[in-house]
């Protein structure tokens, strides 16, 4: 029995969050659902743990779908990279959902919980999905489950604030357009290969060469995971649907869509398209680099102007993508390595930050920062704590901001970019403005008359203080961190034909 | 107990000593009784390491390796010693007068105040104790950090405004060139320890040696080069044991020792010579003195005034290790043992005349020097030191660096330390002469009838902040006399590099 259980993990990753979506939508009122719910969250992690150890020594699993052997059948593949993303998202939703059900039964009405939960349910099969299937089809239709069930999340958010339904709305559409210009791609590349498998395509591509088609097909998939992932111009959809979806679908979603979204691009950029193909290397460096860094720049000065803390941090996450595709635009191992630990590194954070937001919507109320004066005293446990994912954000020593910080750093300076160097560190400057507004409100400012807000409860603290521990501790001790993440770099970089710099 | 448990334990006891004060906070008597406890616990173990550091230890603690290559690391050599000494010193009068201060001031949420106190101490503490510059980087943040509360600490719009100040030029620095430097460092030698001699000769382009320097130089903050010296007078909002210790002593001292360290022990000072890559440092460091002593003059405000001394006293140090020779290096350290205890004294005397006569000008101190001699006597002494008069402390460091720069070759620097004396006696000298010779303003007396009128008795402040001012007004005498010792001392600081056995 273990035996079989064991064989089929990489299936079962999938299958049982997919299954157990609607037998949660069945279990009707009270906190039936939710219980079933977060058991599931964590027996999928438990799953991605072990087949993270599975990988960690550095053999791929290969599994074949209902035993049709790849290129024909779909083959679920994980290495380094995509062991580590399974691991992040499973365990923030397995963090998230003790925090969701104080959190979601304020904004959410009785009898819809069920659904809401069997939403989650399902945006976490699709994001598992998107992350271990070997197969290009296969990543649009996970992509599209957990898109789907989003705007279901996002939309929920409207017994709080109607606006969400229009935030919904609009990532709808825009996600939509995202989704089309992926599967026109994945059509062009089908039209030149005649096959889906990632390593098969990867090698068809290589032996195909250059061609128009080909790159309209890279273009489209270029273009189409930018919306998902929101690479800057194309990242209107993010903010609204942040600040007005519920607390619990934010920080999880702030910790793991856009970051699957990263995954499917570095996998697409180096695995697929993973010969030394001179267009792709000219487009992240003309086109990915100054959008990576204006993202940078653009984002965090917004992000400024905000007086909605969720809205605020939602701006910090495009600016934060925005050093992740940096990362990727060096085109060096160490680039590729500071993309990767910043993958982790901006999860564990956001999610925290995203989580103390909830907490504040809980006791306050509201999230805007004007009303969260003097509030340092009211919720310390809550503040302290955004004040520790705060220093992560901003890349202080002794959190996990600093290491990706560091590994960018080091990225530009051995290729000489010395001014990308300085660049970097000025976004950060703009990040302890957001930041430190926060902080002087809560703390150096009077609590407004007559108002009393209280601690917010154990089971939302609990998580949210979980990350904030991560998110130091692997800032006190990188070595794990940075070991999986130069791993499933070099996994990546082994599997793809390009002549890296060194 | 063994060196390198003895240094672990001077980091411990202050960091153990805030949760102690935590715990403590409603009992205010317990609580201050901590933190002076916990100041002369830290001295006797720094005085511990000193003895073995004299005799020739140089003990050294990993705790744990964070990136792959860059570890955490405490080791001790002989400026960090010295720098640890200053600061865990001079903590035990500060932690003494706090009480009186903060007490007699009435100041709101004393508790926050001695555990971010404590707090900022065991940053400093690490910083002179750090073993690599990675290191040094991180309790050089903790260090900006804790203290902000300490800055924002009345929590008015003004406080707000110059703590704001503060970590935005502190922050901005240190992100912005600092940690370039640093990462910088590293990409070049693939290390990051402090080496006698340094690390740079032979991995670096001659020609870029400037610019990493202007990045170390501009990067470490604290150190207050022009221009980035505004965050020093908008610290000075902070209450005055902070601006005592804090911004004389710990935190701008962690600026001018970084400065030391790296010249030292990352560039080499022999290498900065041959390639004069520093040149330009000695005529920022010149400016800056001067243009800040020019500055200091148009001061009203006593606290702001002695804020742009400090900020010209402390490129003296920085200009030590620009001019790049031994009597440079032992000039610099030594300036910042006189400086500190000189400073201290002129910050706990401006204090001492808050509390006792809720003044703050220099134009409202006519006649006070008779109501509150002992206070503007030691006022006098710590100034004379400053100035550099023997039979003051001051006078050796000023007498070493005047040395180096006849070393260096460099006239116009003697020049501009004579020529910066003198305005040191114009802008601090005023103070004292004001206090004991200008007849007080008889209006105000008139005005408020007999109540207000002069009394014949002192006024002096509370006993808690009286004696740590006469304390180091006699260690700025002591000093003077026991300057052999330290020039020994300083000595031992490794100029080249070790020759391999």
């Amino acid at each position: 029995m273990l035996d079989i259980v064991k064989a089929n993990l990489p299936a079962l990753q999938v299958v049982v969050p997919l299954v157990a979506a609607p037998i949660c939508a069945m279990l009707g009122r009270g906190g039936r659902a939710w219980g079933f719910a977060t058991f599931i969250s964590f027996l999928t992690f438990a799953i991605s743990v072990s087949l993270f150890s599975a990988t960690y020594a550095g053999q791929p699993i290969s599994y074949e779908m209902g035993g049709w052997a790849p290129p024909i059948g779909i083959e679920y593949r994980i290495d380094g990279l995509n062991a580590f993303v399974l691991m992040i998202v499973s365990g923030v939703a397995a963090l998230v959902m003790p925090y969701a059900r104080r959190s979601v039964a304020v904004e959410i009405p009785a009898e819809r919980q069920a659904f809401f939960y069997t939403a989650f349910l399902l945006c976490l099969t699709g994001l598992l999905g998107v992350t271990i299937t070997g197969d290009a089809f296969n990543v649009f239709v996970f992509l599209e489950i957990s898109s789907l069930s989003t705007y279901a999340l996002v939309a929920s958010g409207a017994w709080r604030n109607k606006r969400a339904l229009t935030a919904a709305y609009n990532y709808l559409i825009m996600g939509t357009v995202g989704a089309t210009f992926f599967v026109i791609g994945i059509g062009m590349l089908y039209m030149i290969t005649g096959t889906l498998n990632m390593a098969d395509l990867a090698m068809r591509i290589a032996e195909h060469g250059d061609s128009r088609t080909l790159r309209m097909g890279f273009v489209f998939i270029f273009v189409g995971i930018g919306l998902k992932l929101a690479m800057f111009p194309l990242h209107l959809w993010l903010p609204n649907a942040y600040s007005f979806a519920p607390s619990a679908v934010t920080s999880f979603i702030a910790a793991t869509a856009t970051k699957v979204a990263v995954y499917v691009l570095l996998r697409f950029m180096f695995t697929i398209f993973g010969f030394d193909y001179a267009f792709q290397a000219s487009t992240l460096e003309n086109v990915l680099l100054p959008v990576a860094i204006v993202a940078m720049f653009a984002a965090s000065l917004v992000a400024i102007f905000q007086d909605d803390l969720k809205r605020m941090l939602a701006y910090s996450s495009i600016a934060q993508i925005g050093y992740m595709l940096l990362g990727l635009a060096f085109l060096t191992p160490t680039g590729l390595v500071a993309t990767i630990v910043h993958l982790f590194n901006h999860a564990v954070t956001k999610g925290a930050l995203f989580m103390v937001a909830g907490c504040f919507v809980l006791s306050a109320g509201t999230s805007s920062i004007s009303s969260l004066r003097g509030i340092g005293r009211d919720m310390p446990w809550t503040t302290a704590a955004f004040v520790a994912g705060g220093l992560s954000l901003i890349g202080l020593p002794l959190t996990v901001g600093f290491i990706s910080k560091w590994y960018l750093v080091q990225a530009s300076l051995e290729l000489g970019w010395w001014p990308v160097a300085l660049l970097i560190m000025a976004s950060s400057l703009l990040a302890v403005i957001y930041v430190w507004r926060v902080v002087e409100a809560a703390y150096l400012q009077p609590a407004p008359e007559g108002v009393t807000r209280r601690e917010a409860p154990l089971s939302m603290l609990v998580p949210a203080w979980i990350l904030v521990g991560l998110s130091i501790w692997f800032g006190i001790d990188a070595t794990l961190t940075t070991t999986a993440a130069s791993r499933a770099a070099d996994t990546l970089i082994g599997s793809s034909q390009i002549l890296w710099q060194e | 107990m063994t060196d390198a448990n003895a240094l672990l334990l001077a980091l411990a006891i202050p960091a153990i000593a805030m949760f102690l004060i935590a715990a403590s906070g409603s009992r205010p008597n317990i609580r201050d009784g901590i933190s002076v406890a916990a100041s002369i616990a830290t001295f006797a173990v720094v005085l511990r390491l000193l003895e073995s550091i004299i005799a020739g230890a140089r003990p050294s603690v990993t705790l744990v390796e964070v990136m792959p290559g860059l570890v955490i690391n405490f080791s001790i050599e002989p400026l960090g010693m010295l720098f640890a000494t200053v600061a865990s010193g001079l903590w035990i009068v500060t932690a003494i007068y706090s009480i009186g201060y903060m007490r007699g001031a009435h100041e709101k949420k004393q508790t926050r105040f001695y555990i971010c106190f404590a707090l900022a101490i065991a940053a400093a503490l690490a910083i002179a104790f750090s073993g690599n510059l990675f290191t040094l980087f991180i309790f050089y943040e903790v260090l900006t950090l804790s203290t902000y509360p300490l800055v924002a600490h009345k929590e008015t719009p003004e406080a707000r405004a110059g703590a704001r100040v503060y970590l935005g030029i502190l922050m901005t620095t240190s992100i912005l060139f600092l940690l370039v430097a640093v990462i910088w460092t590293w990409s070049l030698t693939g290390t990051m320890e402090f080496r006698a001699g340094g690390i740079l000769e032979g991995n670096i382009d001659p020609v870029f040696v400037p610019f990493l320097l202007a990045l170390f130089a501009f990067g470490i903050g604290k150190a207050a080069l022009m221009p980035f010296h505004r965050w020093l007078p908008a610290a000075m909002v902070a209450p005055t044991p902070v601006s005592a210790l804090l911004h004389a002593v710990a935190v701008v001292k962690a600026g001018v020792f970084t400065m030391l360290k790296v010249g030292t022990y990352i560039f080499g000072i022999g290498f900065l010579g041959r390639t004069g890559a520093s040149e330009w440092l000695v005529w920022l460091a010149a400016a800056t003195i001067l243009i800040a002593s020019i500055v200091a003059l148009t001061k009203d405000d006593l606290k702001a005034r002695l804020a742009y001394s400090t900020v010209s006293q402390l490129s003296y140090i920085t200009l030590g290790m620009a001019l790049a020779n031994q009597m440079g290096v032992v000039g610099g350290a030594m300036h910042i043992v006189m400086h500190a205890m000189g400073k201290i004294t002129l910050f706990m005397c401006a204090g001492a005349i808050y509390v006792a006569a809720h003044k703050t000008k220099v134009s409202e101190l006519d006649g006070l020097g008779r109501k509150m001699p002992l206070t503007f006597i030691a006022f006098a002494i710590a100034s004379f030191s400053i100035i550099g008069l023997p039979p003051f402390g001051g006078a050796w460091s000023k007498w070493y660096l005047l040395l180096s720069a006849a070393d260096a070759g460099q006239l116009v620097i003697i020049g501009v330390l004579m020529l910066s004396s003198l305005l040191n006696v114009a802008y601090l000298l005023s103070i004292p002469a004001r206090a004991f010779f200008s007849p007080p303003k008889d209006q105000m007396a008139h005005s408020l009838g007999a109540a207000a009128l002069p009394s014949k008795g002192w006024e002096e402040a509370p006993l808690f902040c009286l004696v740590p001012i006469c304390l180091t007004a006699l260690g700025c005498i002591v000093l003077f006399f026991a300057v052999g010792g330290i020039y020994e001392y300083l000595l031992s600081i490794p100029i080249s590099p070790e020759t391999a056995p």
